[in-house]
């Protein structure tokens, strides 16, 4: 390995990666803000709006992500909804992780057992209170594992944003590989920054994962 | 809207046939997956520290790095290495294989480490040899919790398999294109009733599996 090359090639990196990074977790919040209304709308099924969410679930659950980009990207201008690279990416993956995250928060509430919604009307809690400071809390805490993961997987997936020609980490490994042949420096900074972007949140996921199981007593199976 | 393309000439076949190119791929790699799988998960019960250590870097590997990126070490890295061709194909099979086995070791050990130990001392009073304790009481569990997962990995390869088209495996998009380039003229607007196409045939090939999984789960949940 060549380290003058490398050195050459940082700046040009850095530039692709913050662009990543900042498409990343714009759609990681997209993906939440969409998740966490979603789940309220199955939880407390709300008519119309429920068989519209399932539906919006199981359809992007059940396709690739490149799908929806190419379909969002290349298929939508043509009825004239023409939106730019980088709005395609966030909006895209915001659209896969809502679906994930829905799932994952959904099931996070139906975890809770009934018999803690009893208990809390019994000592004379209103609904919202009963919902805001005793479900909620109990949900998130079962939802976070599945959540990390889903953080993982939607910042993994921004590596398929070259293929909507956005200028990201993937498109410039493909770019100087194609350029210059340094196939060896370029795929070693492209592993370099994929480690910088993923490795904090993978350690910042399990030290939160091991932070909030605080909530679940007993063994965490009955006891919740 | 495009999607009188879809039916003119061969189209049709040659979309098919395209998505055929992918989910072949995925069922080599899921197999292939599920069979490593099986005994590296085994393996990472036992509490030798080595394996422990090499297990963790393994799926910490798999974790944080996208399989796109496995994909280009893989079919680019590999050859500057070498100097040999690893065609397209067989660096996919690969890859998924790599990342397939990582997640299936990770739901083995999960699901044997989850049998609590109180099976294992009950079937001993039982009187129950090694090899009926673990026929008649572990195996029927782990079937039951992982064959759920399983099937769900199988439709995760599927979606992942779409990616085989950036090292330039002529699957169900790459045809798409092609047939959006040669009806330019023509019609226009094929972009969007090919893309909304391949959208939901990838939809049909994974909801299905999806719903298996989930009454195969829901079924056994006790």
């Amino acid at each position: 390995m060549n380290t003058e090359v490398v050195n050459s090639y940082i700046p040009i990196y850095v530039k692709a990666f913050l662009l990543t990074l900042k498409i990343g977790w714009v759609g990681v919040v997209l993906a939440f803000i969409l998740g966490i209304a979603g789940a309220f709308v199955l939880y407390f099924k709300l008519p119309v709006l429920s068989a519209l969410t399932r539906a919006y679930v199981e359809l992007f659950r059940n396709t690739p992500l490149l799908v929806q980009l190419f379909f969002i990207y290349y298929g939508l201008p043509v009825l004239g909804f023409k939106i730019n690279a980088e709005v395609c990416g966030a909006v895209g993956l915001g659209l896969l992780g809502g679906s994930y995250m829905t799932e994952s928060i959904r099931s996070g509430l139906d975890a809770v057992p009934k018999i803690q919604t009893e208990s809390a009307v019994s000592l004379g809690m209103s609904r919202s209170q009963t919902f805001l400071s005793v479900i909620l809390p109990q949900a998130f805490s079962i939802s976070i594992p599945a959540l990390v993961a889903n953080v993982i997987f939607l910042l993994k997936e921004t590596s398929v944003f070259s293929a909507i020609s956005l200028m990201d980490l993937m498109f410039t490994a493909k770019d100087l590989i194609g350029l210059y042949y340094n196939t060896t420096e370029s795929l070693f900074l492209l592993v370099v920054f994929y480690i910088i972007m993923l490795l904090p949140v993978s350690f910042a996921g399990s030290m939160i994962e091991k932070k909030m199981r605080f909530k679940m007593f007993g063994d965490g199976k009955h006891g919740i | 809207m495009g999607f009188e393309v879809l039916l003119k000439g061969k189209n049709p076949v040659r979309l098919l046939a395209g998505l055929g190119v992918a989910l072949r791929i995925s069922l080599i790699s899921v197999v292939i997956s599920i069979l490593l799988g099986l005994i590296i998960g085994t393996l990472m019960t036992m509490k030798n520290p080595l394996i422990h250590a090499v297990s963790r870097i393994y799926l910490e590997i798999v974790r944080i790095m996208p399989q796109m990126v496995l994909l280009f070490i893989v079919f680019f890295g590999f050859t500057k290495m070498t100097g040999h061709n690893l065609s397209a194909e067989v660096s996919s099979v690969i890859v998924f294989s790599f990342w397939g086995t990582a997640e299936m070791a990770d739901l083995v050990r999960g699901c044997l480490t989850s049998i609590p130990a109180i099976q294992y001392e009950s079937s001993k009073a039982l009187g129950l040899s090694r090899v009926q304790t673990y026929r008649y009481v572990i195996i029927p569990q782990i079937i039951r919790r992982l064959l759920p997962l399983s099937i769900n990995l199988i439709t995760r390869m599927i979606k992942t398999t779409s990616l085989i088209m950036m090292i330039g495996i002529v699957e169900v998009l790459k045809v798409g294109q092609q047939i959006i380039e040669a009806n330019r003229k023509t019609s226009p607007h094929a972009a969007f009733g090919v893309f909304a196409a391949i959208f939901i045939l990838y939809f049909l090939a994974c909801w299905p599996i999806s719903c298996l999984s989930k009454y195969l789960e829901k079924r056994w949940e006790n």
